[in-house]
């Protein structure tokens, strides 16, 4: 199967690989696996008082496609409000890797990371209001 | 899709549960492998060739299912009508993600280090960890009946069957 030059791209030079401080009460972690293809990826993000994304680092296990997909949602996280993220949609990431339908399921899990991440830190900031 | 109807359990005379006797399975196949055998079809109606050669096809999907305890687990529930594998379903225990991210690095530092030992030791790890599953699996499926904590569980099995599956290629790669 041919990966486009996009996935190509972001595989090859994968955008934001690495971790920020789990325990930074302004990250959030999200973390999804796919059993299919034994595909895990961990996405963490940084987020400033105004609710802006700051930072966003991902470590993916995972094909090409599910590499590409990670490494693209961290770049567009970047600047963009919590909301803003939670509203990334799969059929968008897929659409700009131009991902085959075999792998769009690598775009779904790139989704349900950033859903899980922002859950995360809504979570944390709910614990840090009432402390 | 090879003849969706034929219950791989039922195929081999075995009650629609997770264990199973592995030899009764090997001996079954191999049974049904030779009365189904080409050679014994060469005079045979066309119609009766077909047939022989869909129950052989039929019996080699139902044997290497039943065999493997991840996939027999998956074929438990698509009988159940659960997709233990469905795309849209990603969340999984955090500890279980975590530990799956250690051993896919430590598969990966051992592959670069051309580590043949480590490789191994990591493999028995997992297959230590794959018996505790297959256990809460046997539990699940066949005492309790709990189709929604066995697909939980399956779903580790799975994940753990792949890295056990990528173990194995990287050491042949090695050899």
């Amino acid at each position: 199967m041919a990966y486009s030059d996009k996935v190509l791209d972001h595989y090859e030079n994968p955008r934001n690989v690495g971790t920020l401080d789990k325990n930074d009460p302004n990250v959030g972690t999200g973390m999804v696996g796919a059993p299919a293809c034994g595909d895990v990826m961990k996405l963490m993000i940084k987020v400033n008082d105004s609710g802006i994304i700051e930072d966003a680092k991902f470590k993916t296990y995972g094909c090409g496609s599910a590499i590409a997909s990670s490494s693209l949602v961290t770049e567009w996280l970047k600047g963009r409000t919590i909301d803003e993220a939670y509203a990334i949609k799969n059929s968008e990431i897929a659409e700009e890797l131009a991902l085959p339908p075999v792998k769009i399921h690598c775009s779904v899990l790139a989704e349900d990371a950033i859903k899980a991440a922002v859950a995360d830190i809504k979570a944390k900031q709910a614990a840090k209001v009432e402390a | 899709m090879q003849n969706a109807q034929t219950n791989y359990f039922q195929l081999f005379g075995f009650p629609e549960q997770f264990q199973i006797d592995t030899q009764s399975l090997e001996l079954n196949f191999r049974k049904i492998q030779s009365a189904s055998h080409p050679d014994r079809f060469v005079s045979a109606t066309a119609d009766k060739r077909l047939q022989s050669m869909q129950m052989a096809t039929t019996a080699n999907e139902a044997y290497s299912t039943l065999k493997n305890p991840a996939t027999r687990a998956k074929y438990l529930l698509e009988l159940q009508g659960i997709n233990a594998i469905a795309d849209t379903n990603t969340a999984m225990p955090m500890d279980f993600l975590m530990q799956q991210m250690e051993w896919r690095e430590q598969l990966e530092d051992a592959k670069a280090a051309k580590n043949i030992p480590a490789l191994e030791q990591l493999l028995t790890e997992l297959q230590v960890e794959s018996k505790s599953i297959q256990a809460d699996l046997a539990n699940l499926f066949d005492a309790k009946r709990d189709y929604s904590s066995a697909t939980d569980t399956a779903r580790k099995l799975i994940f753990i069957d792949k890295v056990c599956a990528d173990i194995h290629q990287a050491i042949e790669q090695l050899e």
